[in-house]
């Protein structure tokens, strides 16, 4: 991956991602924070198609950008007295000790490993084979979150129902 | 210059600590959910990269990995928000330092 328009384009992307990251940190109003939490999305899907995966990059922006955000801005508009704001709780300083712990441990041990790269270069596409191991090798899986999943919509529309008016039938 | 598997590595890193201090630090419980959301898609990302990098006999497997990681954040972020509009019908509140219920 010698390409100079990669470099350019997983710094700039990379930059969009941590910068909105911090955005939802500092921000001080909840729906700003979910703002940049979209732009957090959307910088990983760019990151993802340098990767080469284009199913996962349409995936993160249907999903995350496009359901997992409005459920966010839905919650936040459904509890109006709570207010809008974004801040730390007493656990600040611990948290920021703990996350700063976590993430050197991580950068250290990513850059002191010696990985097992191939140089098999990027993927042509993806989509085709991503769909033959989901029904073929992880065929069970598969099935087993689309239980997950209908068991979790059923779930939220129970647990969000409105309590039924008392009747007497 | 190139972009190896170590930048994307230090990118998810960095991404899954700013995760963790929204997930400790935060007041209100949504907040909470963004983090965990940014700790899904840290992982997610060096699910990808190492796909992308590593040898392998079925490098896609990685990919698979992560649309069942989605799957399971889609569902978690689904519940959690909903538990979060019922905590705040019957307490008033959704923030975390209130809901106390289980303290003694």
């Amino acid at each position: 991956m010698d390409d100079t328009g990669v470099v350019i384009a997983f710094y700039v992307l990379a930059a969009m991602t941590i910068g909105s990251a911090l955005a939802v940190v500092v921000v001080r109003n909840l729906i700003h924070a979910v703002v940049a939490l979209i732009g957090t999305f959307a910088g990983l899907a760019g990151l993802y198609v340098t990767l080469s995966a284009d199913f996962i990059a349409i995936t993160q922006i249907l999903i995350y950008i496009g359901a997992i955000s409005i459920l966010f801005l839905f919650a936040i508009v459904l509890t109006p007295q709570s207010g809008r704001g974004n801040q730390e709780s007493f656990l600040r300083f611990p948290a920021l000790a703990l996350s700063g712990l976590v993430g050197a441990v991580l950068i250290y041990v990513a850059v002191d490993t010696q990985w097992n790269l191939s140089d098999r270069g990027d993927f042509q596409e993806t989509t085709g084979t991503i769909g033959e191991l989901l029904l073929d090798t992880y065929v069970l899986p598969f099935e087993i979150a689309s239980v997950l999943l209908l068991v979790a919509v059923l779930g939220s529309i129970i647990l969000v129902r409105p309590e039924p008016a008392e009747e007497d039938d | 210059m190139s972009v190896d598997l170590e930048h994307y590595l230090i990118v998810g890193a960095i991404l899954f600590a700013i995760g963790l201090y929204l997930t400790v630090a935060k007041r209100n419980f949504v907040g909470v959910l963004m983090g965990i959301e940014m700790m899904f898609n840290a992982v997610n990302l060096t699910f990808i990269a190492f796909s992308r990098f590593a040898e392998s006999d079925q490098p896609l497997a990685g990919h698979v990995f992560v649309v069942f990681v989605i799957t399971v954040a889609a569902a978690e972020a689904a519940t959690a928000l909903a538990l979060a509009v019922m905590v705040y019908r019957t307490r008033d509140t959704i923030n975390v330092d209130e809901i106390d219920l289980l303290k003694w």
